[in-house]
């Protein structure tokens, strides 16, 4: 029975590490950046849900709605003001920048918030479900589970149907032919690093109840989200949401037979593995690039 | 219709286009011929906004330079790049919407007119844009231009990489494009045949523009035909 349930709780930590990956995906995508801060947007969704459950005792799963607009108009205008500007810049650039609004933001929380962990504790947070065979489900990462999927399938459609959306995928599969469809690329920048934002702060409103939440609780998922970008193919939005539940099951299956300490050695190794076996990732890129 | 003058454009540090002037005329077909590495493609590219340029390209009496390469597309010049440059992963369809992307109005009426031109596109609606063939790819490249219902068509060497039998129909519909009311800046390695395609020609060396003329006059030029062909 420890399969199943290392099966069940591997997909259901997969799709929040799906989550906050692809909105890496899309920002690597679009704007060919690596965005170093991911993790610190996941931390800012952490905090938001924490005080809006405290202050204004919003749960965790209902303050998405107020979460994703504000962390969406944050991303947006971060792009705008700070990313943006080395789009064109060398790489060394642009991962300074990051790393360095990475530090500002931890940094900051730190101030605000001390390094004390907080604990977001609702009246379902250690609830869970028990299936035959001695199986639980916790209900916070059941939730959390089934929110991830219904915005992966937001996500798909808007980047498929939409017209924004084929823009910004447009512009990921060549910026420059982009520009000369009349794509104002600077606009979906700014559009995919808000959704960036938006999606990584939902991750982390997502695991607030599961995680302790301190300044840099951000840390051990941009590791992850990165080698679920990499697995997924750099760029590809649908193989980073396959890549995210296929690391949670790679950490549950090494946690129950290896040892918890080990687990992310796994990933790691795995990471490494994918880089000098398949750079593309699974699901990487055709043709051009 | 386009009037630049005294040009200078480059990358970084290196100027490529230097104190250029040229002008095109509604309705014609103009050639610009060059030996690699003169600047065709940088001045294409300083006209559609990819690359930075000082001195005035003005369309339509109003000064261009500086605007976003989407203002420019907004205002009828649409540049089909060198290389082609289609979207890989999306299908020809996408590839056409994303030519519309600025006047999705039109897009029935552009797409009937593109798949009359390109009869082969029409078969391949569904095909992912990265594998189909290089022809085809040039063919969906022309395409995609002209869903943005361009005034002014610039095709970076069209015929690069096809067989004479494509070369042939890529000229012969830019022919047809021509026809149908839209004036074309055609940058061309095959000399012979873009001349022969067009009302009038630039010559360009290192940056600027040595020798103008009409098609034919070029052709017979005798610098033109020791530089470009060969005899
Ligand atoms: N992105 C770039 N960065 C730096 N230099 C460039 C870039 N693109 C072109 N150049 C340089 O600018 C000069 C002119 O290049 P351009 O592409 O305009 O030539 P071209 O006339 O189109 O040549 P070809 O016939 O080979 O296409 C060349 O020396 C080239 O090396
Ligand atoms: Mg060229």
């Amino acid at each position: 029975m420890l399969f199943f349930q290392s099966l069940i709780s591997g997909i259901l930590t997969g799709g929040v590490y799906a989550l906050a990956a692809m909105g890496m995906s899309l920002v690597f995508g679009v704007m060919n950046i690596s965005n170093f801060a991911h993790g610190e947007l996941m931390m800012l969704g952490m905090y938001l849900a924490y005080y809006l459950f405290i202050l204004f005792n919003i749960d965790p799963f209902i303050a998405l709605l107020i979460i994703m607009p504000l962390t969406f108009g944050f991303g947006y205008a971060v792009e705008k003001t700070m990313i943006g500007r080395v789009i064109d810049h060398p790489s060394e650039n642009q991962i300074l920048l990051t790393v360095g609004f990475g530090l500002i933001m931890s940094n900051t929380a730190l101030l605000a918030f001390t390094s004390d962990p907080k604990i977001l504790t609702t009246s379902y947070s250690s609830s869970s479900i028990s299936l035959p065979g001695d199986i639980s489900v916790s209900i916070p990462m059941l939730l959390s589970f089934i929110i991830t999927c219904a915005l992966t399938a937001a996500l798909y459609l808007f980047l498929a149907k939409t017209k924004t959306g084929m823009a910004l995928r447009a512009t990921s599969q060549n910026r420059e032919a982009a520009q000369l469809m009349g794509i104002d690329v600077s606009r979906m920048s700014s559009i995919a690093f808000g959704t960036g934002t938006l999606l990584a702060a939902s991750a982390g409103a997502m695991i607030a109840q599961t995680y302790y939440i301190d300044p840099f609780a951000g840390h051990t998922f941009l590791l992850k989200s990165f080698t679920i970008c990499v697995l997924g193919g750099l760029g590809s939005v649908i193989g980073a949401a396959v890549g995210g539940i296929v690391i949670g099951l790679v950490e549950a299956m090494s946690s129950a037979y290896l040892s918890t300490d080990w687990k992310d050695v796994v990933v790691f190794v795995l990471f490494l593995a994918i880089l000098l076996l398949r750079p593309r990732g699974l699901f990487g890129r055709k043709g051009e690039q | 219709m386009l009037e630049i003058c005294d040009l200078n454009a480059g990358y970084d540090d290196m100027p490529v286009l230097k104190s250029l002037s040229l002008s095109i005329v509604e309705g014609e077909v103009l050639s610009i011929v060059g030996n690699n590495g003169a600047g065709k493609s940088t001045l294409l590219k300083a006209i559609s906004g990819l690359v930075r340029s000082t001195g005035s390209i003005s369309f339509r009496g109003t000064r261009i330079n500086g605007l976003k390469p989407h203002a420019i597309v907004q205002k009828g010049i649409v540049h089909v790049p060198e290389g082609r440059k289609i979207f890989p992963e999306m299908t020809v369809d996408e590839n056409l919407t994303m030519g519309a992307f600025l006047n999705p109005k039109e897009y029935r009426r552009h797409l009937d007119m593109v798949f009359s031109l390109f009869p082969r596109l029409s078969e391949r609606r569904k095909q992912l844009g990265g594998t189909m063939s290089g022809g085809e790819q040039q063919m969906l490249a022309i395409a995609r231009g002209l869903m943005g219902s361009p005034k002014l068509l610039m095709l970076d060497e069209p015929s690069l990489g096809l067989s004479p039998l494509f070369t042939e129909s890529v000229f012969s519909s830019i022919g047809e494009i021509s026809r149908s009311g839209v004036t074309v800046l055609l940058v061309e390695q095959n000399v012979c045949q873009s001349l022969e395609a067009s009302d009038r020609g630039y010559v360009m060396e290192t940056g600027s523009i040595v020798l103008s003329g009409t098609g034919r006059e070029l052709i017979e030029n005798p610098q033109v035909k020791r530089a470009f062909l060969g005899m």
